[in-house]
């Protein structure tokens, strides 16, 4: 079973791994966040379980991800598994792409289609003749009967050339201070590598920072909440699980700039930088199309 | 066959297997996934199945005999979710995870970790969703497509639910992902895109689908989630949503999802209809084309599903003519499986009866496609058993029988033995003569005007829900001896030859039988490669 052992792995072939118990332990870290998440929104227990799970989860990418690090350290994959790694990292991000596209979708479908037939538009004209007589359908909107945390059912927006624009202009200059440790790593620059990527990492946790205070901002002072509409529902779900997408994609960048100062990659093999690099390119576009549709227009 | 001899060796030295338990928990092999993967299924299969005849006995008379509506709902819902993501679609990735490799000339899947990761998550998913049966307020009722408002008012059951999806959907994706990058990084020199088998193909393009739609499936039970739980007015008209909206998003994946469910039964069914015909398929790129057509196609007709909702005419007239497009390039399939037969020498074993069952009632089913796709029309048959009739022809004796005419057609390569011809004979006559009984007089429920998912109706309906259930309990039943016929056949079946069927093409038949442990460890030489290869 030569492509099955480690020590002997020939470089010439696929490398098909042992046995590993990190796939079932990974299933079962899964159903114990996701049971505990259940039980704890079902009102069955408190969040005990779910931080457990939470635990598990944190166990799971260390574990597994050491295992495949030593892997690649030992030089067990050939450049077709390297292949295998990047074509299935570029899929993985198509389908981000597309759960993303789910909530867009969803402002799409309020902004052109649902608000303006609560208004009355079109066929949907009893809508404003006996429904909801007063509603005026723009855009932002918490709907006609003004949902929302305030009691006049009043709120108000985060204007687009405020903080998102400078949050636009922290994304945007990461993706350059990265792309520029991308050529380092490329060129064997590794004191450049580690600075461009440590300036990296940490613009992408400022635009954490300033998301959050901005979150709490619109929370506390703006009557801007989850519950605030279609328009906080589409606000928060979209910069939330954005938001969500960069503080992974950091995380994941520190962890890479852990292994480049302990001196992992070379010019030509470093898909774990290349991956995590493409993750940080596509939150970032995603980021231009949630401060055009979503802050802007 | 030098190289074949050659394999052998080399295989004979490396075939040890990791023993006990472990080589199941912790698998890594293909072979051993797939396996998982089509037991999985099978029990999902009959489980599945046990809430269908439940909603068939309760349906057996007019008037509420044995269960209660709500549990009556929770059964539809369940079965649906059960045959959907628990029975087919990890049958078809089992199917996948066995033959991928074998037919491309790889040692392995690509990623054979995230590959067992793909499985496990199902039984943990599938125990989720089985839980809900048990917590207060029952299982979920309002119908497998989750429409808010109803689905919102479900009891301790939703969060489960919705969990569970996002479980089978990692599943899904991942598993797929896996399939694209076999199919597209590990072929054996000399295996061109335009050589593989069929099957590899309709499995790469629904490997596409899945990844693009059940992220979205994802994205539509979070809405879910959180207008239940956070506030949010996704679907509340009050705050500027609109619980249609759930709907387009809904079929937005649903549509694709069933073309998911039947794609790779395009490609099983066009191995074997050569193979038993003794002829090249007829018009191989064809239906390569003919297929990628449909998953394009499959993007822009999900509203069909939703025409009485109400939407512009436009709109109804777009999703019309979009979704009649797809009989074309289906039509194409067809004629090509018929002119493949076509003076071929012709023999009748059971994967072939599977495969003819195929051509004849998955056709029929997208015949009452077509006229639910006129919208006139469709106003009438809407939520009608009609519908119901439809997609059980499109699923049961479409993807079902194609799933098991893989089995049957791939099982001597699997195990090395050769099944029960005669019992498989009788399981394909019993399952053909029950789904026909059980399904066809749907259709005369549905123009009657018998609406679905109710568990009473008006006594003039009285006699074909009785021949139905009657069809219901013959076809559920035949299934044991499927499940007889394969475990005969692995425990004591006769020694299959290496190519058991004489007209069957692919790299899988150059591989000795049983297949070994790990299928090509060493490539295939371009020689073995070009022998395998039909086209």
């Amino acid at each position: 079973m030569a492509n099955a052992h480690a020590t002997d792995h020939p470089a010439d072939k696929y490398y098909v791994p042992h046995e590993s118990p990190w796939p079932i332990y990974g299933s079962a870290t899964l159903f114990v966040f996701m049971i505990g998440l259940c039980g704890w929104l079902n009102e069955w227990y408190g969040p005990w379980i779910f931080a457990i799970g939470t635990l598990m989860l944190i166990g799971l990418f260390v574990g597994w991800f050491a295992v495949v690090i030593n892997e690649h350290q030992k030089g067990m994959y050939n450049m077709q598994v390297d292949r295998s790694f990047r074509m299935g990292m570029l899929w993985f991000i198509f389908s981000e792409v597309m759960f993303f596209a789910a909530f867009f979708g969803a402002l799409f479908y309020a902004r052109q289609l649902s608000v303006p037939w609560a208004g009355g538009e079109g066929v949907k004209i009893f809508n404003s003749l006996l429904l909801w007589k007063d509603y005026s359908a723009g855009w932002p909107t918490n709907g006609p009967m003004a949902l929302g945390p305030r009691d006049d059912g009043s709120f108000e927006t985060i204007p687009a050339f405020g903080l998102p624009a400078i949050n636009t202009a922290i994304l945007l200059l990461s993706g350059v201070t990265l792309t520029i440790a991308h050529h380092a790593i490329k060129e064997g620059n590794r004191r450049i590598l580690n600075i461009f990527l440590g300036v990296t990492i940490l613009l992408g946790f400022i635009f954490v920072g300033v998301q959050s205070w901005e979150y709490i901002h619109a929370y506390r002072d703006l009557g801007l909440q989850l519950s605030t509409g279609i328009y906080g529902s589409t606000f928060f779900m979209l910069t939330g699980f954005h938001g969500l997408h960069v503080t992974l994609g950091a995380i994941m960048l520190l962890v890479v700039w852990f292994r480049t100062m302990k001196g992992h990659f070379t010019p030509q093999r470093h898909f774990g930088f290349e991956a995590v690099a493409w993750y940080w390119h596509f939150v970032d576009v995603v980021w231009l199309g949630l401060f055009v549709f979503v802050y802007w227009v | 066959m030098a190289n074949t001899a050659t394999h052998d060796h080399a295989h004979d030295a490396h075939d040890h297997k990791p023993q006990g338990l472990k080589r199941w928990l912790y698998a890594t092999n293909h072979k051993d996934i797939g396996t998982m993967y089509l037991v999985f299924a099978c029990v999902l299969f009959f489980l599945g199945g046990a809430m269908a005849l439940v909603i068939r006995l309760e349906l057996f008379q007019p008037g509420l005999q044995f269960v209660d509506p709500g549990f009556f709902n929770s059964m539809t819902t369940m079965h649906a979710l059960l045959m959907i993501f628990g029975a087919v679609m990890p049958a078809w990735t089992g199917l996948a995870n066995w033959m991928v490799p074998m037919q491309v000339g790889a040692p392995d899947m690509a990623l054979p970790r995230l590959n067992n990761f793909s499985f496990w998550l199902l039984p943990f998913a599938f125990t989720l969703l089985l839980l809900t049966l048990f917590v207060p307020g029952g299982a979920p009722a309002g119908g497998w497509t989750l429409y808010p408002p109803l689905s919102l008012q479900a009891g301790d059951s939703f969060p489960l639910t919705i969990f569970a999806i996002h479980l089978m959907g990692i599943s899904s994706i991942l598993g797929a992902i896996n399939v694209v990058v076999t199919i597209m990084n590990m072929r054996a020199p000399g295996m061109g895109l335009l050589n593989m088998p069929l099957f590899c193909w309709t499995w790469l393009i629904t490997a596409y689908l899945l990844i693009a739609v059940m992220p979205v499936l994802a994205g539509a039970v979070t809405m879910l989630l959180t207008d239940h739980f956070f506030g949010t007015a996704f679907f509340t008209a009050a705050g500027g949503g609109d619980p249609v909206m759930f709907q387009h998003i809904f079929w937005f994946f649903g549509h694709p999802e069933v073309y998911i469910l039947i794609l790779p039964a395009f490609g099983v069914v066009s191995e074997i209809i050569p193979t038993f015909s003794r002829k090249p398929l007829f018009g191989y790129e064809s239906m390569v084309y003919a297929t990628a057509s449909i998953a394009f196609l499959s993007f822009i007709v999900w509203a069909h599903h939703m025409f009485t909702v109400g939407m512009p005419l436009a709109g109804q007239l777009f999703f019309m003519l979009s979704t009649m497009l797809i009989a074309v390039p289906t039509g194409v399939k067809v004629f090509n499986w018929c002119a493949t037969m076509w003076k071929g020498s012709i023999s009748f074993e059971t994967p072939m009866l599977f495969a003819l069952a195929f051509l004849f009632l998955f056709t029929l089913g997208g015949f009452s496609g077509l006229m639910l796709a006129i919208v006139p029309a469709d106003f009438q048959y809407h939520d009608s058993y009609f519908v119901v009739a439809h997609f059980h022809y499109v699923l049961v004796p479409g993807a079902v029988f194609a799933i098991m005419a893989g089995v049957y057609y791939w099982l001597p390569k699997w195990s090395g033995k050769m099944y029960d011809e005669r019992i498989g004979k009788l399981h394909f006559w019993l399952s053909t003569i029950g789904v026909n009984v059980l399904f066809f007089p749907q259709h005369f429920l549905g123009l009657a005007g018998m609406p679905r998912r109710i568990p009473d109706y008006s006594t003039q309906f009285a006699d074909w829900n009785m021949v139905s259930s009657i069809g219901a309990f013959i076809f559920g039943f035949s299934q044991l001896l499927f499940v007889y016929v394969v475990w005969s056949a692995v425990r004591k079946g006769a020694p299959a030859p290496q190519r058991p069927w004489e007209g069957a093409h692919g790299l899988e038949w150059e591989l000795p039988t049983p297949a070994p442990y790990h299928s090509w460890e060493t490539p295939p030489s371009r020689e073995v490669v070009t022998k395998g290869v039909m086209h």
